[in-house]
């Protein structure tokens, strides 16, 4: 709470916020003694859902406050997922590579801003999906990965099965807490309330003095980091690198289903989302065809019916902000509205 | 990076459009423009409809460049420079339809402007925000989000939002419009209330008596042209406005 001059303050925190946030960083402590007690399946189910935290992160820091809606984001998570294969192979120790991998895509995601961010709207989410069939194609062209037989991370095999699982599940959850609180802190910032002036309207935003593009750009970046230490961690868990896989907009259609359902815009709902359908996954994953259909079903009854998402049906019920971004303005005197003339 | 402030040299217009063109395709909507004015000055714009007003103040404020023709902003040429950096030189506009964060809070969208207008503190921002949404008379609705404002509160959140960027010259477009007399004649107060901090304004507006009690000076444009420039009662009783306007010979 920041106090100005004649009792109004500024209040960015409440009580239950951060409640949450110790709440939050208690629980990350407790999942960090998880592979001590958890089976192996157990611990590789864990590690798949902090990956799904994180895409669904990234893409509703996209999509949600920047409104940059994409259905390409999977050529990050393949990126990721490749130049990891590549290091490694040439020598790189395997998760020194996972991180590098996700560096070098971030910055390939630079360049690729400088024109994917002149499109609009449909267009942009459109393009992100031929520029990723075109990095498939082009990955597909490596002789390391020999077309869609793919290849395996190889020199983990160095590590016994259990410290692998157990490292893996570590760095999965460390990129998820460092990578969800870099989110945080960029969106709580001025450069945050910046990224959704732009998502509500470009014109007005650079007309106030807001860098539309460099904003833009800095959002763009992240998310494909953010992803590609996704795409990275998953090949690191599941070993072998078939580059359909990767590259497959299922990628994307998780990620707007999670969104969708947790609530765009609101950082809890991303969060909320990665959870429910990892429980979904967990329990329904075996039945198929059916499974994807009833996914489906889901999101649009959601879009339909609950368009802003079950945590923001919470928080508009509750008035419950546990993450809140932005600012109230808190005024001196009864806090009802006086009407007088 | 940040030039320091300056004052414009002796002689020279704080705000100067010169040889203005602006054509989209084949429609030429301003037709060499010329149009300058003092650090203080209050001038109000009107004109029918498809005038090119809207398109002048956009001109002026970056929002897209002209075809052809200069702009300079306090003593340098701004004609390459976008809005956000003209906006942050002191030169911000509003727009005629309110086009407001919608996803945001009044607060929130009044702080995007004063922490990224004239970069400032988060403190001074903060301060800046306050002071803005107080002056337009937002402070019962801070905490509203904008979508669910109505149109009045949209035209003051316009005015709000660009007067916490620290504007020394502010370009105003049709923010009377829709307003009852009473509203319209408390838009007047804040705006008195802005020249007396010193802040220059453009006007543009058709209820001409709310427009005539802050302009010190009147443009009338007609088809993409100055047709009329000087004392408001001198313009307004201007044989080629009235005909503008009238589409006959003056009474």
């Amino acid at each position: 709470m920041r106090a100005l001059a004649n009792d109004i303050s500024i209040e960015r925190w409440t009580r239950s916020s951060r409640l949450a946030l110790s709440t939050m960083g208690a629980v990350l402590c407790l999942l960090a003694l998880a592979p001590l007690v958890l089976g192996a399946g157990a611990v590789d189910r864990m590690t798949a859902l902090f990956v799904y935290v994180i895409l669904a992160a990234m893409w509703n820091a996209l999509a949600g406050y920047g409104g940059l809606v994409s259905v390409g984001q999977q050529v990050f998570f393949g990126l990721g997922a490749y130049f990891t294969i590549r290091l490694a192979d040439a020598g790189l120790n395997p998760f020194l590579s996972l991180f590098a991998a996700a560096l070098i895509t971030g910055a390939i995601s630079l360049p690729l801003s400088l024109f994917m961010l002149r499109l609009k709207g449909g267009e942009f989410a459109i393009g992100m999906w031929v520029i990723s069939a075109l990095t498939h194609m082009l990955v597909n062209l490596d002789r390391l990965i020999q077309g869609e037989t793919g290849t395996s991370l190889i020199s983990l095999n160095v590590y016994d099965s259990s410290t692998r699982r157990a490292v893996i599940y570590w760095l999965a959850l460390a990129s998820m807490a460092a990578l969800l609180g870099a989110l945080f802190a960029l969106l709580r910032s001025r450069t945050g309330a910046a990224i959704q002036a732009i998502r509500d309207n470009e014109d007005a935003a650079a007309a106030v003095g807001v860098h539309v593009i460099g904003t833009k750009r800095l959002l763009f970046v992240l998310a494909a980091f953010g992803i590609a230490v996704a795409g990275g961690l998953w090949l690191a868990s599941a070993t072998t690198f078939q580059p359909k896989t990767y590259f497959s907009v299922q990628w994307t259609a998780y990620m707007i289903f999670m969104v969708l359902v947790g609530g765009i815009g609101k950082f809890e709902g991303a969060i909320l989302g990665a959870v429910l359908f990892f429980i979904i996954e967990t329990f329904f994953g075996a039945l198929g065809v059916w499974y994807l259909i009833g996914l489906g079903a889901t999101a649009v009854i959601f879009s339909l019916y609950l368009p802003r998402g079950l945590w923001g049906e919470i928080e508009r019920r509750f008035d419950l902000q546990l993450l809140p971004v932005g600012y109230r303005l808190k005024l001196p005197g009864p806090t009802k509205i006086q009407w007088k003339q | 990076m940040r030039q320091q402030k300056r004052e414009a040299p002796p002689g020279e217009a704080f705000l100067s459009a010169q040889g203005i063109h602006k054509r989209f395709g084949a429609l030429v909507v301003l037709d060499n423009v010329h149009f300058s004015m003092g650090q203080t000055d209050a001038i109000g714009i009107v004109g029918p409809n498809g005038a090119g007003k809207t398109t002048l103040l956009s001109v002026l404020a970056g929002a897209f460049p002209p075809s052809a023709g200069t702009i300079r902003f306090d003593g340098r040429d701004v004609t390459a420079q976008a809005a956000a950096n003209r906006c942050r030189l002191g030169l911000v506009r509003t727009h005629q339809v309110p086009k407001p964060f919608s996803g945001m809070t009044a607060f929130e969208n009044v702080l995007v402007a004063a922490s990224h207008g004239g970069v400032a503190s988060r403190d001074e921002a903060y301060e800046r925000a306050v002071d803005a949404l107080t002056l337009c008379g937002m402070r019962g609705v801070a905490n509203r989000q904008a979508d669910t404002l109505g149109l009045l509160d949209r035209k003051r959140l316009e005015l709000a939002r660009a007067l916490a960027t620290k504007p020394r010259l502010m370009l105003l477009d049709e923010i009377g419009g829709g307003l009852t007399d009473g509203e319209a004649q408390e838009l007047v107060g804040t705006i008195l209330e802005l020249r007396r901090r010193g802040i220059g304004i453009v006007w543009i507006e058709h209820i001409v008596h709310i427009l005539l009690q802050v302009a010190e000076r009147l443009i009338c444009m007609d088809a993409g042209r100055i047709i009329a420039d000087g004392e408001p009662k001198a313009v307004m009783s201007d044989a080629a406005v009235v005909k503008a306007y009238l589409g006959g010979a003056p009474a």
